[in-house]
């Protein structure tokens, strides 16, 4: 599924919520399906930084593609994180590099798009960005 | 109380208990603020045509307002943009290059640690005592150790709440030659504030967290003392003469106020001292006081509930935590529910590094709250839980 279309299905699935609690809960229900993140991984060096929960991340290629595994201690942004790497993990950096992160804002998440130090989802997606211009041999 | 006030209460239905962050501004601010560009918007200390004469005066007359809402001469009081830039001033025009170590306690949030260190100083760190509140056996010993030196605390933790002993603590310090630097952020809006009795040599404080506006702030400073320090930044109206050779400097405090200053915001946090000392601090207390009783007490009774103080020695504000649920998932739901408040850190790393958690939830109280916000906040806090566990 490419980036859009994948996002496209998440903003169709939440905007079936009225109640924002509701909306919530099942963002919390989508972090139970993050797999475990091997404990090799859960070091400073894979560790974004927010003010209110930590990120760890890693990104890996394979075959041309890039891969995204992660965990974090807050249930909420558990499943946020899960919600990215449901649309990047698996892309090429091509794809992930061609595509507006402003895209993100139809989801209608602040915690997504408030630019800011809040949370880590927004450090994870400059993360994210950031590990696919490595990739593509920009920095 | 005093909600009506407050504007912003007549257009939402939150509920506000983030004040300690920033508190809401009552209509009398935001018209003080207004009037200056609205009838009177020249620059100060400059222009001597009748608008400029009478942006000078009202400003000035704000300085002589917020001097008498602290007990203060109007040459003591700075304005500044905020405490944050209060205490960075100290450091960089009195600290640097006169002090090799700065005294500060285990409760600090950032401003009152990272401007010393930038000044080039060592911290020397007061514990807490297991409530929470500085060690006053160690604190001696160490103003003792570094007689002659600097001290600079907190005057009510932004994390807890705590009121430092703080007239003690002052003594103490001058006892043995020390200069001490009262971070008075969250302190203003909650106690009556007297500098010549605290005798505190600096003071620095925030209008937007007394109900004015933001961007201005104030550092007190003993006129000695502010006659002894260095500019801060260089630029117009702080000068006395100026050649390509050398410049001279006006007297405090103007020497400290490089620039055009935040004219409209300085005028306003005027209106807002007025305010403050027209409502009188002793309502103020005891609203505070209830609010924070009645919080703890609807608090106490949910499971895996964790606070840290008890509400005796506290102004202002309170933190908590529940066993098992991350601070930031109770604060985003609670935010869904329309409650508004503050986790994390609260920008006092070391405050969470010593308690060995990551944040709390944070409950900060204005005049404007009631019991019902409280009320409204715990059954938001339990439909929360209910989703969180």
């Amino acid at each position: 599924m490419s980036i859009e279309a994948a996002i496209g299905k998440l903003r169709d699935e939440l905007a079936l919520f009225d109640d924002p609690l509701e909306k919530y809960e099942y963002i919390i229900e989508l972090g139970h399906e993050l797999p475990p993140l091997s404990d090799q991984y859960k070091t400073d060096i894979y560790r974004v930084h927010g003010c209110l929960s930590s990120v760890w991340l890693h990104p890996y290629e394979k075959e041309g593609k890039l891969y995204f595994e992660a965990d974090t201690d807050a249930l909420i942004v558990r499943g946020l994180v899960w919600m990215l790497i449901a649309i990047y993990s698996g892309c090429s950096a091509e794809e992930i590099l061609a595509t507006d992160r402003k895209v993100l804002r139809q989801l209608g998440l602040d915690e997504i798009i408030t630019a800011g130090r809040q949370n880590g989802v927004a450090a994870m997606l400059g993360r994210i960005y950031g590990y696919a211009k490595e990739v593509v041999g920009e920095v | 109380m005093n909600r009506e006030d407050f504007p912003i209460f007549a257009h939402s239905e939150m509920v506000y208990l983030d004040s300690a962050a920033t508190t809401q501004k009552p209509q009398r601010v935001i018209d003080a603020e207004l009037e200056y560009y609205t009838r009177y918007c020249a620059n100060t200390h400059r222009s001597s045509h009748g608008l400029g004469n009478r942006a000078t005066q009202e400003y000035e007359a704000a300085r002589e307002k917020v001097a008498a809402f602290i007990g203060a001469e109007a040459e003591e009081v700075v304005f500044t943009r905020g405490t944050t830039e209060s205490i960075n001033l100290v450091a960089s025009s009195f600290v640097r290059r006169r002090y090799a170590k700065v005294i500060v306690s285990e409760l600090e949030h950032h401003s009152n640690i990272v401007p010393w260190q930038l000044a080039g100083a060592e911290l020397v760190v007061i514990p807490a005592t297991a409530s929470l509140e500085p060690d006053m056996e160690a604190y001696g010993r160490m103003v003792r150790e570094n007689a002659g030196g600097f001290v600079a605390i907190t005057h009510v933790c932004n994390v807890f709440g705590i009121v430092y002993p703080l007239k003690q603590m002052i003594e103490t310090a001058h006892e043995s030659g020390c200069t001490v630097l009262i971070d008075g952020a969250q302190a203003v809006a909650h106690m009556a504030l007297d500098m010549k009795a605290l005798d505190a040599d600096f003071y620095a404080f925030s209008a937007h967290k007394m109900y004015g506006p933001t961007g201005v702030g104030v550092l007190y400073g003993k006129r000695a003392l502010l006659e002894a320090m260095a500019p801060y930044q260089g630029g117009g109206t702080m000068i006395e003469k100026v050649t390509f050779a050398q410049s001279s400097f006006l007297p405090p405090p103007h020497r400290f106020e490089a620039g055009t200053q935040s004219i409209a915001q300085a005028i306003a946090l005027g209106a807002a001292a007025d305010y403050l000392r027209g409502i009188g601090f002793d309502a103020i207390r005891e609203n505070d006081h209830e609010l924070l009783n009645y919080a703890n007490t609807q608090l106490q009774p949910i499971e895996g509930i964790i606070c840290y103080t008890d509400s005796s020695h506290v102004a202002g504000n309170l933190s908590f935590n529940v066993e098992g649920v991350h601070h930031s998932d109770i604060g985003t739901l609670l935010d869904k529910q329309n409650v508004m408040l503050r986790t994390g850190h609260h920008c006092a790393m070391p405050m969470m590094q010593k308690l060995g958690i990551a944040g709390t939830v944070r409950l900060s109280f204005g005049i404007y709250n009631e019991r019902s916000d409280i009320d409204r906040a715990i059954h938001a806090l339990k439909r929360s839980l209910e989703i969180l566990r």
